[in-house]
């Protein structure tokens, strides 16, 4: 008797083995990896943050109170129990500002990646495809673009443009599109070449019908894997263009423009400028963390990236 | 070989004449370059004035050939604020640029090389996992931060090392750190990577089979072959480095061409910043065109394609 019943429940456990999805198989491999656990967190975090900014926040991000100025944090002499890490010069909330500030940082950075991925993905596939004089075009003003120091270039383009949302994000996502498309387009250069393109090709598809049904799903994996490492780039952009004044302008709390205001009381107030490179450090980590176990999954190949 | 250093001398040739054409293309990005140029109170008259003495109302490929005739003899025009020839001026910056852009490069190898070879031979040591978390942390952290973290603790708490200005040794310590850092954290890991590629070849097993010492193996054979993709990415990672040090010579006061061109973007003196981004890109493709050049004959198995 015992032992039909553990038999039963050896069956059964297989049973519900099988049924196991997809998802849930993926869910159990990153769970097994610390630092993908901590990428996650990190990342919905920041999400949430951006989202739920009001809901959340203590504080009015950008109301000025003369009285609390440069509050220190919890655990330091003088502190008001009301301001965790403290207000800034203008007597503003720091917490407040930091949740505040994911919401550019996620805006700016998300924008700025989806654009540089299409405009990449799309050069990649045609430049792969056709070959040529697209290709050699493509490939040589990505040469081009490759040389000039990014940020120099971004910080002379906007200062020209001016410094407002839009012109940040189309500035960032154009200078990211080179590696979008250096990878694509050595993919498709080897699946050009396969047996079920020809067969495509054979029963009379179009180019296009190749390049967006049949090439394309192919090169989502790892766009996907550069998609994640390259927002940890883009973040720390943002944040290097608001620290040089010429990201997204004051009162909007930004983690950049935070840092460079810090940077003024860094003798007398230490925690201004502390606190929003902390931010700053440990999502990016987590995004490369989660960008890493990411690629081991998707696409092992890009470990050069 | 001949052939290949021909054919990437004229790509090189290329890709300057590119760099020429975006430098000049980022002052007419607002389509009224003497608007950009004036003061913000000058009278429209004094607009025209100007547009019409310094040739805006010509062809614009008319221009550009102007321009690109001014930079094959060095001239970029007259700074608006030094009235001294553009060039001149990035000249006189250049020498502190390239004095902290090596020494960044060489910290960043010297600790870079041998945590890569420690962690991959004490693969999954405690050793491995502080290297590799360290890299991991410096690939994370923006370099605006990490320079005013290292002001704040070695000179404004220990006051070991100054925090801004040209001069001693002393002085050059903390901006050659915080720029090698991102560096220092990639190379670390690439030098893992490939050390532990290398050290599951075939010939290693030769060559611990005839005996050799566990050092003789590492330092002669192993090493010497995991060098070799190390090497090829110096080129690139002095492109990372010439980026960063416009943000790490404006966080140091560091008197080089990165500090220089920031300051000329806030005043608006463009024939600065212009000769400012065409001379770091410059120096970018010769570096890499002598790089790819000294690697055909450091590894022969390399394509000459």
């Amino acid at each position: 008797m015992n032992f039909l019943e553990n038999a039963a429940k050896t069956l059964d456990f297989v049973g519900e083995e099988r049924r196991v999805t997809r998802g849930q198989k993926v869910l159990r491999k990153l769970l097994e990896n610390k630092g993908a656990v901590f990428g996650l967190i990190m990342v919905l975090g920041v999400i949430f943050s951006a989202i739920f900014a009001p809901l959340i926040s203590p504080h009015d991000p950008i109301l000025q109170d003369v009285e609390k100025r440069l509050l220190p944090p919890w655990g330091q002499v003088g502190t008001d129990p009301n301001y965790l890490l403290g207000t800034d010069h203008l007597g503003r909330d720091i917490v407040s500002r930091l949740i505040y500030g994911a919401r550019i940082s996620i805006v700016v950075s998300v924008s700025a990646v989806v654009f540089s991925a299409f405009l990449g993905t799309i050069i990649g596939l045609f430049s792969g495809f056709y070959g040529g004089k697209i290709d050699s075009v493509f490939m040589r003003l990505a040469d081009v673009q490759l040389a000039f120091p990014f940020i120099l270039l971004a910080i002379a383009i906007i200062a020209v443009l001016g410094p407002n949302l839009q012109n940040i994000i189309i500035v960032m996502g154009i200078t990211g599109w080179v590696i979008y498309a250096r990878v694509v387009r050595a993919e498709v250069l080897s699946l050009r070449e396969k047996e079920y393109v020809m067969a495509v090709r054979a029963l009379g598809g179009s180019n296009g019908r190749i390049i967006f049904n049949h090439l394309l799903p192919n090169v989502v994996p790892p766009v996907i894997v550069i998609i994640t490492l390259e927002m940890a780039r883009m973040i720390i952009m943002e944040a290097a263009l608001s620290f040089l004044g010429l990201g997204i302008q004051p009162p909007t709390p930004t983690w950049g423009g935070m840092l460079a205001d810090g940077r003024v009381y860094l003798i007398t107030s230490w925690w201004l400028a502390t606190f929003p490179g902390l931010v700053i450090m440990l999502v990016v980590l987590g995004i490369n963390l989660l960008g890493n176990w990411l690629r081991d999954m998707l696409d092992p190949r890009l470990t050069q990236l | 070989m001949k052939s290949y250093i021909l054919k990437r001398l004229f790509h090189s040739i290329f890709v300057l004449i590119g760099i020429s054409v975006v430098v000049f293309i980022i002052l007419h990005l607002t389509g009224d370059p003497a608007a950009l140029l004036m003061p913000m109170d000058a009278t429209s008259e004094q607009v025209a004035q100007f547009r019409k003495e310094m040739g805006f109302t010509d062809p614009l490929l008319v221009q550009y050939w102007r321009f690109f005739k001014g930079t094959l003899h060095g001239d970029f025009g007259l700074s608006f604020r030094h009235s001294q020839p553009a060039l001149d001026l990035v000249l006189e910056r250049m020498p502190a640029t390239i004095q902290l852009t090596i020494t960044a490069m060489i910290i960043a190898m010297i600790i870079a090389v041998p945590v890569g070879i420690i962690s991959a031979i004490r693969r999954n040591s405690i050793l491995d996992h502080i290297g590799m978390t360290g890299a991991l942390l410096g690939q994370s952290t923006p370099v605006f931060w990490l320079g005013i973290m290292l002001i704040l603790v070695f000179s404004v708490t220990f006051q070991w090392f100054p925090s801004s200005g040209r001069g001693t040794l002393q002085h050059l310590i903390l901006p050659a750190v915080t720029l090698g850092m991102f560096s220092m954290a990639r190379t670390a890991r690439m030098m893992r990577s490939s050390m532990l590629e290398v050290l599951g070849q075939e010939y290693m097993k030769t060559a611990r089979a005839k005996g050799l010492s566990p050092r003789k193996v590492i330092l002669k054979h192993a090493l010497k072959n995991a060098l070799i993709p190390v090497v090829t990415i110096v080129g690139m990672e002095l492109g990372t480095l010439l980026g960063g040090a416009v943000i790490t010579e404006t966080i140091f006061a560091w008197p080089g061409v990165g500090r220089l061109a920031v300051q000329a973007i806030y005043n608006r003196d463009y024939p600065v910043v212009q000769a400012a981004v065409f001379l770091l890109a410059s120096i970018f493709v010769l570096v890499n065109l002598i790089v790819d050049i000294l690697y055909t004959y450091l590894d022969p198995r390399v394509k000459l394609g």
